[in-house]
């Protein structure tokens, strides 16, 4: 498991490092290897490598397929949001068939991934994520912060019925844990909100281009709307709760807000398309993705950089990372330019060419299935740092920061307001009326990333209240129609825009004589987890992992490595897109060291 | 006396003879982890009614699937380890993800677990399969992808991903006498898998004869029954009432639907707690239990070749329309004829090897 090694750096300069590997990382979706190592005398990690091990193909097989079968295809990407992929891969559809749903369409698929969010956040953030702050994990790594947790008061002890912060952590044990298995109940009612609205999850049945099969009727919106005023009570102690836990870290170890820390590079896509002004014409996309209920934006060092799509999409690159591919520089231009004119980069989606080399992973050379993403931004100085590695963030925290910014958004149960989020929750069976508020926090870091996901399970059930009464209003005027007719052009080109749970998400496509030309989404997970791109700038995780201090009691000999568990998990990565990163830093450190991974076990 | 505060029941049950059993799950096929996903939702049993002893009867269940763990790294790796070494007994392999052909490349690999000590290499999940389903009391194929290929081997593509069963053999046999156990679904339906995991435990605890298995290794129980036979839009089939777009709550067999063909009980069974579905709910049937899917059933959106002739005579009972599905029934239950091992890879894709 470990191996000591003594790395000189200068001469007068000594560090000890040992090798610390986590392969598989649990509890996540995916194949995600860490291997790292750590400095215990300064108390950081030093390099961190980090892989993953699949590779499946889907730009490769999707070719020369009927592209209406794209959202049944891509659903299959991921086994936790693929209905993400679905809705992302219909949103392109509809571009490139030029239809638009009728409004009860897009209510139904608003509410279906309304019920996706507050699942698989509550999942996430409790059955998985969670358990890294469990009892037993703490007793664990931090038995000194297990003692204060005893005598530590929860301050909303009102609201989540737990006295201790103690009393939360016990209650997080896997299984035996009493808010761990009502979380796992809370999963499954939420699904069912899903199953409602999208037929079945994760890979939905009812979702097509131009709308939905879905059966709008007065018993679906009743059977939606019991849960959800179930789920609006949870929130009312979910919220609070997290509150009450995440603040104590940073009260028990001073300094932990480092923990999982970089510089704020933000990214949103947008969610929940407003049907009123959505027409899915890319020469009006600024216009209604600025309509949509999750404000799409690149923050910058805390500054909204843009909320238009078409900046967005004209910004993606896909650099070659140190990957098992081949370059496509010289390889087609599918997409010149973009309906509106601007041109369009060889290296953007709508161009890219993938073609697998399998080969021996290699720390030095190519270790790796994912390339880098990046968002080109002028305002930049020197060309490698135009483009930028924007993470997700896990999604919520970006998606918060983006719409806070914007100060679009305004429906009643959710207010923008330039610097916060206000979420309101009506009166339910056992509480009262409450109103929250997700305020933009000082540092972009594992605790704050978690944070946002809580109030995120709120700000999606709160968006599900005001779709509901815009869906019913639909079916009290008697508006049922769910699907729009069209017909699949020869040549066309389609792109939808959308943020899984994780993050963003999007998906390209080029139609020829009927058939899928191209086709490339790009999930989160590679946004958050890639490798340093062929300008030397790291990937997100490296920046997250590598500044990260250790809290953790434990030395070498019984190391759990909790502090860079939480950071890679506040990403909540979701691997099966294929991916592999090398996440090394610390030059001095590798022009020294022979590569030893796996040598030791 | 000490015998009369005996409870009555506790005459009548017995205990399991297998004390404890461990589940090995491995997700690392080329899946999606969707399957893993699933059974959190399942609640006939659910996955804490198994772990927790909440069902009479059955051994202690310990669970090591990757999603949900305590441990992470070597610590959650041990007991692939142990298993490896015969330590780990008894034990059932569950195997989530199509099976790569890694015999196409001459370096590198296609899907992995863990790092070989020796080589620093991945070590490929073809090989723990081959390390593990030897020692493993039961092996159970979790999820369209493992059974069958599913979407991941699809034409033109470029891993030779291949089901569990073309992968060691359609006649295997575990060391206790148990075929492959297929619980097909893209992805699985939650119920539908932790019943037939419910199945073999009490099969282990010898509450259960041999498991009921068709020709394509699955539960006769849940997959004896076509979607069709299962679906409450079946009346309106019946009247020749037919849906001709998707605003519809008729039957929708014009629209692309595999329905009459397709060996399922989703329609019937719901998703979760008899919610949700496919045809009844207005979702095509793609035919994603089968082992036909996804490449016998693209376009997905297109009417089935079958359905027009059904749909139109439709006043004729009977035999000719039998007949005529169970031809289909027959062509979607195999699998395409590129999913297979070997060192040349035949799904249309160049290079045929790397």
């Amino acid at each position: 498991m470990e191996s000591t090694q003594t790395i000189t750096q200068t001469p007068t300069q000594k560090r000890t490092l040992v090798d610390m590997n986590w392969d598989p990382i649990t509890r996540i979706v995916g194949s995600l290897g860490i291997y790292t190592k750590i400095d215990f005398a300064n108390r950081e990690v030093a390099e961190c490598y980090s892989t993953s091990s699949i590779f499946r193909g889907y730009s490769i097989f999707m070719k020369g397929k009927d592209p209406r079968d794209a959202h049944f295809i891509t659903s299959r990407i991921c086994g936790i949001c693929g209905d993400n992929h679905a809705t992302c891969a219909c949103y392109a559809q509809n571009m490139a068939f030029g239809v638009q749903p009728p409004a009860m369409a897009e209510w139904i698929v608003n509410l279906g991934e309304a019920a996706e969010y507050m699942f698989d956040h509550n999942i996430y953030q409790d059955n998985l994520v969670g358990v890294d702050y469990c009892e037993n994990m703490v007793r664990e790594t931090n038995p000194s912060v297990w003692e204060k947790a005893k005598q530590t008061d929860c301050p909303n002890f009102e609201a989540h019925g737990y006295k201790k912060i103690s009393d939360i952590m016990t209650a997080l044990n896997p299984f035996t844990g009493e808010f761990y298995r009502e979380t796992l109940q809370v999963s499954r009612y939420t699904r069912e909100m899903f199953c409602l609205m999208e037929g079945r999850h994760v890979h939905p049945s009812t979702l097509y281009p131009g709308g939905v099969g879905t059966v709008p009727t007065v018993q679906l919106f009743t059977d939606y709307m019991v849960r959800l005023m179930r789920y609006v009570e949870f929130c009312k102690k979910v919220v609070p709760l997290h509150d009450d836990l995440f603040d104590f870290f940073y009260e028990a170890l001073p300094g932990y807000e480092e923990v999982g820390r970089r510089r704020i590079l933000l990214g949103c896509w947008g969610s929940f398309n407003d049907p009123d002004v959505c027409d899915y014409k890319y020469e009006n996309m600024e216009k209604w993705g600025n309509s949509m209920f999750v404000t799409p934006g690149v923050v910058v060092d805390g500054e909204l950089v843009t909320t238009s799509l078409v900046d967005i999409n004209l910004g993606i690159r896909i650099l070659l990372g140190s990957s098992y591919y081949d370059d496509w520089e010289t390889a087609e231009t599918f997409v010149k330019t973009d309906p509106l004119g601007n041109p369009v980069d060889q290296r953007h989606p709508w161009n890219q060419t993938t073609t697998p080399r399998p080969q021996k992973r290699d720390f030095d050379n190519n270790y790796t299935w994912v390339m880098s993403p990046r968002w080109y931004h002028e305002g930049e100085k020197g060309e490698g740092s135009k483009y930028l590695a924007l993470d997700t963030g896990g999604g919520p925290i970006a998606r918060f920061w983006s719409t806070a910014l914007a100060g679009k958004v305004d429906i009643g149960y959710i207010k923008a307001t330039g610097h916060s989020v206000k979420i309101y929750l009506p009166k339910t069976a056992m509480k009262d009326e409450v109103e929250f508020e997700w305020k933009i926090p000082k540092w972009s870091n594992a605790i704050e990333r978690n944070r946002a996901r809580t109030y995120f399970q709120a700000y999606a059930a709160a968006a599900a209240l005001h779709f509901c009464e815009k869906a019913l209003a639909e079916l009290h005027a008697g508006n049922t129609k769910t699907w729009s007719a069209f017909k699949v052009p020869d040549e066309a080109i389609g792109c939808g825009f959308h943020e899984a749970v994780r993050g963003v998400l999007s998906h390209h496509v080029v139609i020829r004589e009927g058939k899928i030309a191209n086709y490339h989404p790009y999930p989160p997970t590679p946004w958050n987890a890639n490798p340093r791109d062929v300008y030397g700038t790291p990937g997100p995780y490296e920046d997250a992992v590598q500044n990260t201090p250790i809290f953790e009691e434990n030395g070498p000999e019984n190391f759990k490595g909790i502090d860079i568990m939480r950071t890679v998990r506040s990403f909540d990565p979701c691997l099966p897109c294929g991916v592999h990163m090398y996440l090394g830093n610390g030059k001095t450190l590798e022009t020294h060291h022979s590569s030893m991974f796996g040598s030791h076990k | 006396m000490a015998e009369e505060a005996i409870p009555y029941g506790r005459k009548t049950q017995r205990p399991s003879p297998v004390k404890e059993v461990h589940i090995l799950w491995i997700t690392a096929g080329l899946s999606c982890d969707g399957d893993s996903v699933s059974i959190t939702a399942a609640t006939q049993p659910s996955i804490e009614d198994v772990l927790l002893g909440a069902i009479p009867g059955l051994p202690k269940v310990h669970l090591h699937n990757p999603v949900l763990a305590y441990e992470v790294g070597d610590e959650f790796m041990k007991y692939w380890y142990q298993a490896e070494q015969g330590m780990l007994d008894p034990f059932v392999l569950v195997i989530e993800g199509s099976i790569p052909n890694e015999d196409l490349l001459t370096e590198g690999y296609w899907a992995a677990l863990g790092t070989d000590a020796m080589t620093g290499q991945p070590i490929t999940t073809n090989e723990w399969i081959d390390r593990l389903a030897p020692k493993a009391l039961a092996v159970v194929a979790c999820g369209t992808c493992a059974t069958y290929g599913g979407i991941h081997a699809m034409e033109g593509n470029p891993t030779g991903a291949m089901g569990l069963a073309d992968y060691l053999g359609w006649d295997w046999k575990s060391k206790a006498g148990l075929p492959i156990v297929n619980v097909p679904g893209c992805p699985v339906q939650p119920d539908n898998f932790m019943e037939t995991l419910l199945y073999l435990l009490y099969q282990v605890a010898g509450l259960a004869p041999m498991i009921p298995l068709d020709a394509q290794l699955r539960p006769t129980w849940l997959f004896g029954k076509t979607v069709h036979e299962g679906c409450d839009r079946a009346g309106y089939y019946e009247q020749g009432d037919f849906a001709e777009d998707y605003n519809s709550s008729k039957c929708i067999v014009k629209l692309g639907f595999w329905g009459p063909v397709v060996n399922c009980n989703v329609p019937k069974r719901g998703w979760m707690a008899g919610i949700g579905g496919c045809p009844n709910v207005g979702g095509i049937c793609i035919g994603c239990t089968m082992p036909g899917f996804p490449d016998k059933f693209m376009p997905f959106m297109d009417e089935p070749p079958g359905a027009r002739v059904s749909a139109g005579t439709i006043g004729i009972y009977g035999r000719i329309i039998r007949s005529l599905r169970s031809v289909t029934n027959t062509t979607v239950n195999k699998e395409p004829k590129w999913r297979h091992r070997g060192t040349e890879l035949t799904t249309g894709y160049q290079p045929k090897n790397y």
